[in-house]
């Protein structure tokens, strides 16, 4: 195997495209050494890509926010203008193993390892997350939603891989949360996972909202049903009720030994109201 | 396959070394370099028994390369007592036997240091949420929690 750790995208795209054999993307390694090591992934060459400075920085413009793809979990969670505008998503990277794995888990990796149970992924998109890719052809940009196309896989062409994560600046009157069951207090995958991003206007109405579930379908789901039940309301519980319903309705989950398809349905419905209400305090809206 | 040259500090020494490239930093630190204090307990992230720090970050050394530490200032528990002066976390560990066969002990001595660098002043909350990725199967966890405690109690005192 070979090892590749180029210091730039340009590099980096030249190497990937260069490799005749099967090259995996490092990111924090979290996922793909322990793949490698139980023989789910025998790549020719690793390509490490935390050497491109530009990809392990946080910044901000007028639009939003961009996540370098090599940014590690802990360093999101110690961003206090990202937490403070988009507490939902880094809760819901930090909720993703121990500190040792915050350490080095990125959340780009979160989202192209393509687990159905990424922590990151429901939040990325009910924050109307947008990853950017490099590959031979330049850079192009699609929503997160759109990147797993099923248990393990992406969009991805090979050659390409995500050099980054964008989020929107926050609006006014809006907050996001992620919620997820497991049945310890932690280090778990979730059995079902749920985030919610809305905005309220000056009299508490909803104006906008997303909500998204993970883990109850091959990949994670925008559910715009559920958003529908929330928005014209004050998010008072016959919306609530309703926005349960929904996300019940639209779970369509496997049963496994992390729970059954009655439970998962059930506990969507409850996740996605308890989300709700700590994603309407954290818009400032009355409790 | 020709061998990788990595240059990197281990515990403030200028380290260098030759690896695969599918080596992990652990086979590194306890095969070639000799710094068998990390422990393989699981090999996949899960147990906290090979935790060391990369420039100021707790890690798990089986789930890092070895090659990618070239530049990198890596801590290890070889790196943690100053002579036969042992840490304070160290001494309170003996003294409140916050171990019994001793495997995960380096890996959650160095995690309970990085934490007590973020946070001199942890919660029992706090410290049960850093260290819950250091499994213990002999204490029960009790003592360790304690003796992190009394020990972040003690360094506060001294400063």
């Amino acid at each position: 195997m070979q090892y590749l750790s180029p210091s730039t995208i340009d590099d980096a795209i030249r190497l990937l495209s260069s490799q005749t054999g099967d090259c995996k993307v490092l990111a924090g390694g979290t996922d793909l050494l322990v793949r490698m090591r139980s023989g789910f992934a025998e790549p020719d060459s690793i390509l490490d890509i935390k050497r491109i400075d530009e990809l392990r920085r946080i910044s901000r413009d007028a639009d939003g926010w961009r996540i370098g793809a090599a940014v590690s979990g802990a360093e999101m969670g110690e961003h206090a203008d990202l937490v403070a505008d988009w507490p939902g998503v880094v809760e819901a990277v930090n909720l993703i193993g121990s500190t040792q794995i915050q350490g080095r888990a990125t959340m780009a990796g979160n989202l192209c390892n393509a687990s159905p149970a990424a922590d990151s992924v429901p939040a990325m998109i009910a924050a109307g997350a947008v990853a950017r890719i490099a590959g031979p052809d330049g850079l192009r940009d699609i929503p997160v939603a759109d990147v797993p196309t099923g248990p393990g896989k992406t969009c991805l062409a090979p050659g390409e891989f995500v050099t980054s994560i964008w989020l929107p600046s926050r609006p006014e009157r809006s907050g996001d949360a992620y919620l997820r069951f497991i049945p310890r207090t932690e280090m778990d995958i979730a059995v079902v996972g749920c985030a919610v991003a809305l905005t309220l206007d000056a009299g508490g109405t909803c104006t906008a909202a997303r909500v998204s579930l993970g883990a109850v379908a091959p990949t994670a789901i925008l559910v715009d049903a559920a958003a529908d039940t929330l928005i014209g309301t004050t998010v008072d519980d016959a919306a609530l009720d309703a926005l349960a319903r929904t996300c019940s309705d639209a779970a369509k989950p496997i049963a496994d030994k992390r729970g059954t398809v009655e439970f998962r349905v059930h506990v969507a419905g409850v996740l996605a109201k308890r989300a709700t209400i700590i994603a309407k305090t954290r818009a400032g809206g009355a409790t | 396959m020709s061998k990788i040259h990595v240059t990197t500090t281990i515990n403030g020494d200028p380290v260098e070394y030759l690896c695969d490239a599918e080596e992990t930093l652990l086979d590194v630190l306890r095969d070639h370099l000799g710094l068998t204090g990390s422990k393989e307990g699981c090999g996949t992230g899960d147990c906290g028994a090979c935790s060391v720090t990369v420039d100021g970050r707790l890690v798990c050394s089986c789930l890092m390369l070895g090659a990618e530490a070239a530049g990198r200032e890596i801590g290890t528990i070889e790196g943690m007592a100053k002579g036969d002066q042992l840490h304070p976390l160290q001494r309170k560990f003996i003294e409140q036997a916050a171990l019994q066969c001793g495997i995960c002990t380096p890996g959650i001595l160095v995690a309970a240091k990085s934490l007590l660098d973020h946070n001199p002043d942890p919660s029992e909350e706090e410290t049960r949420y850093w260290l819950a990725g250091n499994l213990c199967r002999c204490t029960g966890y009790d003592k360790i929690i304690r003796a992190v405690l009394d020990a972040a109690k003690d360094m506060r005192e001294a400063s």
